[in-house]
């Protein structure tokens, strides 16, 4: 039981890396998700409106299952790592591009039209007046946002991806202690997401001191 | 000359009647966690805005697992755990249950935030105006807590509908389950999935568009 624990840990880095990947990912793609979705009309908008609606409204297993075996059908093959990178990164960027849309609704059209007229171009707009008013909005929702990433990639066990739930999966049925194994998992992961919001409130503390 | 022998068969007609008996079974699944589950929150919410050390530092932490653990995790724990106190559990139950708890410790936040969305002024004036605390919680509080964090709880409810598909885990055939066992057959993966999809999208978006179209309206 206990010579386990040292891969355990190992696997749990692997889900930790997995969700911080694709949490990256996902803020990059949501910001474009939800700019696009401002400030675009026609066919683009529509294709980010479909990926932000299907992201929030499908089981997230099922988008795992998509990337999986749905794009297998075609052809195309993808490693566990990847198809789990993938689900979580395109439900990430759904979920977010929602938050962020919320988020630069309400920063006042009126504060960017003054920074205009002071003569910031567009990109100096949004870096120095949108951006760290908007940060400030959304930073909850994003830190929840990756707790539900560790959380979900724990789905990976169901596309054989061996991170802490699929390794876990794996010893489990080597020795069929199946319960002692899972409460191990169990509170592996309490402990990683309460490092999660412990961090990300010592992280607003920095940031957010004015 | 004879046609190959083949273990697969095409997508037929009937099959979608398989798929929508499944997708019924997840209906009744998620109804059944959702409306327990949210009756129980309700409570743990309000124990948790009443009571500092009861809530903060006794029922606190313990929904904090149901809400840092992996659901999936908590399902295959419970599902293994239940022998072991000698309880006799089908995939069903043990699903409910788990779903139950789930749905019970998110909505509690939802509850508390509802609770607390009211303001003590207010509060204490119903009191004053000779209101019992029990009328004030029914007839200040509880309407209009529940326009502040509605569609946080319809969030919530969307969210244990579409984790329902993680009970397909236990081997309870839901819809996922369901259009497992049908691309096992049929081999068009693409398809099956679509349909699946396209239940659970058919489901869940009408709804969130309600909420957010709720929520827009009360913020004016």
């Amino acid at each position: 039981m206990f010579k386990a624990l040292p891969d355990l840990l190992q696997a749990a880095l692997l889900t930790l890396e997995v969700a911080a990947i694709s949490m990256i990912l996902g803020v990059l793609i949501g910001l474009g998700l939800s700019l696009i979705r401002i400030h675009m009309k026609g066919p683009v908008m529509w294709l980010a409106s479909i990926w932000v609606e299907l992201a929030r409204n499908t089981p997230a297993l099922l988008q795992l299952f998509f990337f999986g075996f749905g794009l297998g059908a075609f052809g195309i093959h993808f490693s566990p790592y990847l198809i789990v990178l993938m689900g979580l990164t395109f439900n990430n960027a759904g979920y977010l591009a929602e938050n962020f849309r919320g988020g630069f609704g309400a920063v006042p059209d009126t504060q960017i039209r003054a920074a205009r007229s002071l003569g910031m171009t567009a990109f100096q707009t949004y870096t120095r007046i949108v951006i760290p008013q908007v940060l400030r909005i959304v930073y909850y929702p994003m830190t929840n946002q990756m707790v539900w990433a560790v959380l979900m990639s724990s789905l990976g066990m169901l596309v054989g991806f061996r991170e802490l739930s699929g390794e876990t999966q794996f010893f489990a049925s080597r020795t069929f202690r199946i319960f002692e194994y899972f409460a191990v998992t169990a509170v592996i992961y309490y402990i990683i997401v309460k490092i999660i919001l412990g961090a990300s409130r010592l992280l607003a503390m920095r940031l957010f001191r004015y | 000359m004879q046609p190959t022998e083949t273990f697969f068969s095409g997508f037929a007609p009937h099959d979608l009647w398989f798929l929508g008996e499944a997708a019924l079974r997840t209906l009744w699944l998620s109804l059944l966690a959702i409306s327990i589950g949210s009756m129980i929150g309700v409570v743990f919410g309000w124990l948790l805005s009443v009571s500092r050390i009861g809530g903060g530092f006794v029922l606190s932490p313990l929904l904090d697992i149901f809400r840092s653990v992996p659901l999936i995790i908590q399902l295959v724990l419970f599902y293994n755990f239940a022998p072991i106190i000698g309880l006799r559990l089908d995939a069903f139950d043990a699903g409910l249950i788990v779903l139950i708890v789930y749905t019970s410790a998110n909505v509690a936040y939802v509850a508390r935030g509802g609770i607390e969305a009211v303001s003590q002024p207010m509060r204490r004036a119903a009191r004053s105006l000779g209101m019992t605390y029990w009328q004030d919680m029914r007839y200040v509080v509880w309407p209009i807590g529940l326009r502040a964090v509605f569609p946080a709880w319809v969030g919530v409810a969307l969210g244990v509908m579409k984790d329902s598909a993680l009970v397909s885990v236990l081997g309870y055939v839901e819809l996922l389950k369901a259009s497992q066992i049908l691309i096992t057959r049929t081999q068009e993966t693409i398809l099956i999935l679509a349909i699946a999809g396209a239940f659970y999208f058919a489901l869940s978006y009408p709804i969130s568009l309600y909420a957010a179209h709720l929520e827009d309206r009360w913020n004016q």
